[in-house]
């Protein structure tokens, strides 16, 4: 996959460099920003409370 | 020998790296097993990601909640009330908004979060802004159990280090009118709060015996009632015959999980000093140095 998305970018070397960069700063805030705060109230983590009885 | 070389025909253009027709056997397989190892790589990194979420992005957000709730309440404070005559603490505090300030001695000098007032059993968004109040528990220094639920990691990650009290440490909470010191249960002081209980005064005569941290099975609420059980410590019959002022803390046990919780018992120590222009009285002040921070 990595591969594939290497050889498909356009341009010289630096050129690529700042592509790939700029796709993982792009993935990594759509996970932090996005889809962790999303996920997070699902996940059996982080839960402080006890029930009424 | 170098002239043969030279009349010799160039070499067949290799074949396109990304035809996959024509492929042998084994680079199927090479080619699968590569597909496999980068998901796995990428599925590791995706979880690394989660962490740092979740011990450093939600603390900037929650930081945030908290600092909004802590001035809101300050200025409330210092609004000057006349209809608000002293003791009669206001017991409709909205959702979400401070209800008091909690200070943990031996947490350091700059521990301080402000207390929001949550649901029966408080809710995400309750607890991102601060530790939350069971809403149907007792209010700081009513004689019952003040229950107050916090994160432990993440969200502001206010009962982090609730494991590093020991028996007989100060818990304070200051409200508009009162400063109120609890103190960890357990004798004598000093104690792993786990280890050592203390005899807690119920109405009508008798006491049960609390320790001052347990840990327990998620859906052990009984920790709530006004005179709480800890679980393998006799029964639910006092539940509603408390004498004095209890504070309980809840949270996640052990970091990161849903699979227990870690409770921390304290008791009104002493007459609550009157809160004169929101300054931490001396005799507040020096619970400080006691335990040297």
């Amino acid at each position: 996959m990595y591969v594939w998305i290497w050889r498909h970018l356009p341009g010289p070397l630096a050129v690529k460099l700042g592509q790939v960069l700029l796709l993982v700063a792009l993935v990594s805030a759509l996970l932090l920003f996005v889809i962790f705060p999303w996920i997070e109230p699902h996940l059996p983590i982080n839960k402080v409370t006890v029930p009424k009885k | 020998m170098t002239q043969t070389t030279e009349v010799a025909a160039p070499p067949p253009p290799p074949e396109p790296r990304h035809r996959r027709a024509g492929m042998s056997t084994g680079d199927k397989v090479r080619f699968v097993l590569r597909g496999f190892g980068q998901t796995l790589i990428t599925l590791g990194l995706v979880v690394l990601l989660f962490v740092v979420y979740e011990v450093w992005i939600t603390n900037i957000y929650a930081a945030r909640e908290q600092k909004k709730v802590t001035k809101a309440l300050i200025k409330e404070w210092q609004k000057e009330n006349e209809l608000a005559l002293p003791g009669s603490a206001d017991p409709t505090v909205p959702l979400g908004t401070g209800l008091g300030i909690l200070y943990i001695p031996r947490l350091g000098r700059d521990y301080h979060f402000t207390i929001v007032q949550g649901s029966a059993v408080p809710d995400d968004s309750q607890l991102e802004k601060g530790p939350a109040h069971y809403k149907d528990t007792q209010l700081p220094g009513q004689v019952g159990n003040f229950a107050v639920a916090g994160h432990r990691v993440g969200k502001g990650e206010p009962f982090l280090n609730i494991d590093k009290l020991r028996s007989g440490d100060a818990v304070i909470v200051e409200t508009r009118t009162y400063w109120y010191v609890y103190k960890v249960l357990g004798d004598p002081a000093g104690q792993n709060p786990q280890k050592a209980h203390s005899d807690v005064p119920i109405a009508g005569g008798g006491t049960v015996s609390l320790p001052g941290r347990v840990i327990i099975d998620p859906s052990q609420g009984q920790v709530l009632d006004p005179v709480p059980t800890a679980p393998g410590q006799g029964t639910d019959n006092s539940a509603d015959k408390p004498a004095v002022p209890l504070m309980t803390m809840t949270t996640c046990h052990p970091k990161f999980t849903a699979s227990h919780r870690m409770i921390v018992f304290a008791r009104l120590a002493g007459a609550p000093v009157k809160n004169l222009n929101l300054t931490m009285p001396q005799s507040v002040l020096s619970l400080y140095d006691e335990v040297g921070t």
